[in-house]
């Protein structure tokens, strides 16, 4: 589109935006590069403890389970529901935001619905696999005691004696690698406050939608603002489902 | 040349809009390309557990894994964040600080690696698991 500007034109000029952004998007632009960092430095710090341990759970172990599928062995199934509900939340966001720029209300409104039942279904799972985690309790032998842990942020049932679980007799003194509770609770829960920030925010987008608030203001700039984040949200996921569950 | 040259501007700060796109067409297509990709990434992760692989070839399955999700991010940042349509100014104002993303990932994992093998020639090799005789073989009574 940068065909409409004339060649030699000169954006430093003053007296408008040399990004040409208004202040507020640009802003949530810097916002979402400094949590591009924070995530990085989350998923970097994983990475550094990941490849200093001599061993690590592999993801088509831990995550082989399915709602209402039992013991069903199904890697990666699950999660791919998942991504596939926040990439298909993130198209219903971009049509929400492509009918904003018609000044089409109704059409907002639908597709931000669909993006708040998206968002909704992502946490709904996310609750799902951590409860999952964390309540199904296997056998472990930890210094001469059989005890029956889950997975959680202090100590986990995976281990090099067999692939995925250590029990079988094979003693322990301290159970799993506790860096993966800690990453795996502590970076997906900081993305699933993510997803809950985006998804309040889309409910308040969806009100202020409704009251005719940017009918008034004559544009639905506020509605892409909130929608880049939301992409943002979907962005990160991709990086969080590669380091987690897929290497 | 100081005023808005696009009449439909939302404030004088912006030069022009580059909104309303005609249709949803490329909308949809960055679906399919999102999807498809997934979809590969996922052949890939699940083919390692299948097939067993090790050494190199699992390296290269990952290297692979990586590379799709770094296209994904880039469709979805370019496409649905519409910033491939943003001014060149505003590109590099972005792309610039990542740069410094290379530095951050090749230092970190090089001394987790370093790490790890400082640890395993100092300590010993890595703790091996402690292995009772096989539960059948133990007689009956014995202590040991």
């Amino acid at each position: 589109m940068a065909t409409h500007i004339p060649a030699g034109y000169k954006w430093w000029t003053g007296g408008k935006s040399p990004y040409n952004l208004s202040y507020g998007k640009l802003m949530m632009w810097i916002f979402l590069m400094s949590d591009t960092f924070t995530f990085a430095a989350l998923l970097i710090s994983y990475g550094t403890i990941r490849v200093s341990s001599n061993y690590w759970p592999d993801p088509n172990y831990v995550f082989n389970t399915f709602p209402f599928m039992g013991d069903a062995n199904l890697p990666l199934a699950f999660v791919s529901l998942m991504t596939f509900i926040l990439i298909m939340s993130s198209v219903t966001m971009v049509l929400a935001v492509h009918e904003g720029h018609k000044m089409n209300r109704r059409g907002v409104e639908k597709w931000l619905l669909w993006t708040i039942l998206g968002g909704l279904m992502f946490l709904g799972c996310q609750a799902w696999e951590w409860t999952h985690l964390i309540t199904h309790v296997h056998p472990v032998l930890i210094d001469g005691q059989i005890k029956e842990i889950g997975a959680t942020i202090s100590q986990n049932h995976f281990g090099p004696a067999v692939p995925g679980l250590m029990h079988e007799g094979h003693q322990v003194h301290l159970p799993g690698p506790v860096g993966f509770g800690n990453f795996f609770f502590g970076i997906t829960g900081f993305h699933g406050f993510h997803v809950t920030t985006g998804v309040l925010l889309n409910v308040l987008m969806y009100f202020w939608v409704r009251n005719g608030r940017f009918d008034r203001l004559g544009h639905y700039e506020m509605v892409e603002k909130a929608g880049l984040y939301w992409h943002f949200v979907d962005l990160v996921w991709v990086f969080v489902f590669l380091c987690f569950y897929l290497i | 040349m100081e005023q808005a040259i696009h009449p439909t501007a939302i404030t004088p700060e912006i030069t022009f809009p580059h909104e309303p796109a005609a249709n949803t067409k490329r909308i949809w297509k960055t679906f399919w390309i999102l999807l498809i990709l997934t979809i590969a990434e996922l052949a890939l992760g699940l083919s390692h557990y299948i097939f067993h692989v090790e050494g190199w070839l699992l390296l290269f399955l990952k290297g692979g894994m990586i590379i799709f999700s770094v296209f994904k991010a880039i469709y979805i940042v370019s496409i649905f964040m519409h910033f491939s349509d943003e001014v060149k100014p505003f590109r590099l104002k972005i792309l610039i600080p990542l740069i410094s993303f290379i530095w951050f990932i090749l230092a970190f994992l090089w001394d987790g690696t370093s790490y790890r093998n400082l640890r395993n020639r100092y300590n010993g090799p890595p703790a091996a698991v402690e292995q009772p005789a096989p539960h059948k073989a133990q007689k009956p009574g014995a202590l040991d």
